[in-house]
């Protein structure tokens, strides 16, 4: 009776699963595809989910298309640099807000929170309009550096990678303005007034100052929050599209998912799906291992907002 | 507290906001002074900006009389903010369907585990690399959708080019992306809270599956059906614009361009960049307004 009780709730549970994977199979059947094949009438339910080709040099021939290599570098490097960035100032900002007394702290950490409210259309506009003018800003302020110099930022297999030290097309603009988030400030706070107070209160007692405290108490004990945030900037970064779209103006400098673009149209009869496919997979491959890795960072991450204050 | 440690305390606080603070002046606080004065400019980008007062919002939201009947100023805006408000409502479909799951996987059984990854999976990739995927699946020749229904005798339409499913189409996405993603891992955490003599007694009492649903789960799970619907309606009311961007270009005859893609074309296209910040502004508003009515009635509803 129990047994058969248990069978029956695996069949709705085993038919949700199938609808979540049965895109991503069709992706991986989609990519293995020889060019043009994808086309072909499917003739049984098998063809959705049995490759009729390994192809596997479609993953060796995306970088036809775009430099591939370099886009990824391009990501890899804005990923890691926001991400390190980005945990250090929240983390820094969430010890103020949680660990110190101090006046005032909980209006401004008010006013934190209700910029979160704020659609990022508002602020991109200004932010974009900061970017054009600010290698003539700084050319007034630093005029013996050559701000608005295109120059060698790079190289892909056969030629430079050009483009500014700050402004439109340079990893400034990609790195610094997405830098700084209140979501990290808050989530981290959370976490932190979780700490016992008396590790700190002892330690300040015999005279360790704050930023020892910090970095030798506070934040080993709080590493599976960092590692939470650490995992939720660098999914959200990896992935996102807006703000490198219309900072850079030079391919070389896109990353991923700008690069995916240039797979439309591609193919003699509009987009090349296979080869368009083959490189999607290669873009998730690495949330992929990091979700092998690290799923309880993940499911923690979708947690940590909810948290009340 | 003595006063010294209050000093300590001020003085430290003071360095550890600075990193965060100046990165949030200079790129939130600044720019939403910015965005505010030009709402109110006309500026593209080549001549200097001047002031033209409320004339961006009258262009954006006035109405004036065309042979003897009122018309929109631009009816662009009012046709992108009703797909913006449509495309809402697959929020509630969304958040039971979360329910639906979480309350499925809360039980003990074996293999539990790997359906919840499974579940979750989708949520996780999210982004242009799917858009491409789904815009394959929706292909009216050759995707998997329409080869589906053709092994059951439907021939399907051109889903993303129709004026009539685009929009489902891409409500449906929508739906795969979310529907296991933190929704679901958050009611799973409240359902596991709830305490099992809760449900023992209301067996007890004679209750029925859908009446212990109504009386035990669902007061349970108010808290975060709350924030789902709250973060919902926030992040709903802004979403669409790389969807559309990757997948259908706002069209067909712009039955998929949301409010964010429409300010993304008037910026970045257009370089309308006092009339972009007035819809960014009108959209911010809308964004408040709606969250606080929700408030309102999520703090009679939770008593």
């Amino acid at each position: 009776m129990r047994k058969r009780r248990s069978l029956f709730w695996h069949v709705p549970l085993i038919l949700i699963g199938v609808t979540m994977l049965l895109p991503l199979v069709f992706m991986g059947v989609t990519a293995l595809a020889e060019p043009g094949h994808s086309m072909q009438a499917a003739d049984s339910l098998l063809d959705f989910v049995l490759p009729h080709s390994w192809r596997w040099q479609n993953f060796a021939e995306v970088g036809r298309v775009i430099p591939f290599a370099r886009f990824y570098a391009n990501s890899l490097i804005v990923s890691a640099a926001v991400t390190a960035g980005m945990v250090f100032t929240s983390a820094c900002a969430a010890y103020a807000f949680a660990r110190l007394e101090w006046r005032g702290r909980d209006a401004v950490f008010t006013a934190y929170l209700a910029t979160m409210m704020v659609p990022g259309a508002v602020t991109m506009l200004p932010n974009f309009i900061g970017m054009k003018i600010l290698p003539d800003l700084l050319a007034r302020m630093m005029p013996w550096i050559n701000w608005q110099a295109q120059r060698v930022l790079g190289t892909t297999l056969h030629d430079p990678v050009v483009g500014r030290l700050a402004g439109i097309d340079s990893y400034f603009a990609l790195i610094v303005p997405v830098m700084f988030s209140a979501y990290g400030t808050f989530m981290l706070r959370q976490f932190f007034l979780s700490i016992p107070r008396d590790i700190d209160e002892a330690a300040e007692i015999d005279g360790a100052g704050h930023w020892m405290i910090f970095s030798r108490m506070i934040l080993p004990l709080a590493l599976p929050a960092l590692a939470t945030l650490t995992v939720f900037s660098f999914l959200g970064i990896w992935g996102s599209f807006l703000w490198p779209l219309i900072v850079t103006n030079q391919t070389e400098l896109g990353t991923l998912p700008l690069g995916l673009l240039a797979f439309q149209n591609t193919g003699n009869y509009g987009t090349d799906w296979p080869l368009m496919m083959a490189a999607a997979l290669l873009i998730l491959l690495p949330i992929v291992i990091l979700f092998i890795v690290g799923q309880r960072f993940f499911v923690a991450g979708a947690q940590a907002g909810a948290v009340k204050g | 507290m003595n006063r010294g440690r209050e000093r300590r305390h001020r003085r430290a606080a003071w360095w550890f906001l600075l990193p965060n603070l100046l990165g949030f002046a200079a790129f939130t606080a600044w720019p939403l002074v910015a965005s505010l004065l030009l709402a109110f400019c006309s500026w593209d980008l080549l001549t200097p900006p001047h002031w033209i007062g409320l004339g961006n919002f009258f262009q954006l939201l006035g109405f004036h009389r065309e042979s003897g009947a009122w018309v929109a100023n631009d009816p662009h805006f009012w046709q992108y903010l009703g797909n913006t408000l449509f495309m809402l409502l697959s929020l509630p479909v969304n958040i039971a369907g979360s329910l639906a799951l979480a309350l499925l996987l809360n039980r003990k059984m074996r293999g539990i585990g790997a359906y919840r990854l499974i579940f979750f999976f989708p949520s996780i990739l999210a982004g242009v690399p799917i858009y491409y995927l789904w815009r394959w699946i929706y292909n009216p020749d050759h995707g998997l959708l329409n080869q589906l229904l053709k092994f059951v005798g439907i021939a399907g339409p051109d889903w993303l080019g129709s004026l009539l499913w685009a929009k489902p189409a891409l409500m449906a996405m929508g739906t795969w992306m979310t529907i296991g993603g933190s929704g679901m891992i958050l009611y799973l955490a409240a359902l596991q809270d709830v305490p099992e003599e809760l449900h023992e007694a209301a067996h007890m009492d004679g209750a029925n599956a859908w009446q212990r649903f109504r009386l035990v789960t669902w007061p349970a799970v108010m808290p975060v059906t709350f924030f789902i619907f709250t973060m919902g309606i926030i992040y709903g009311l802004q979403s669409g614009l790389d969807a559309a961007y990757v997948m259908t270009g706002g069209g067909p005859n712009g039955a998929t361009t949301t409010v964010g893609y429409y300010i993304y074309q008037k910026a970045y296209l257009r370089f309308e960049m006092g009339y972009a910040s007035a819809i960014a502004w009108a959209l911010f508003i809308l964004v408040l307004g709606m969250t606080l009515i929700h408030w309102r009635r999520g703090r009679q509803g939770l008593g």
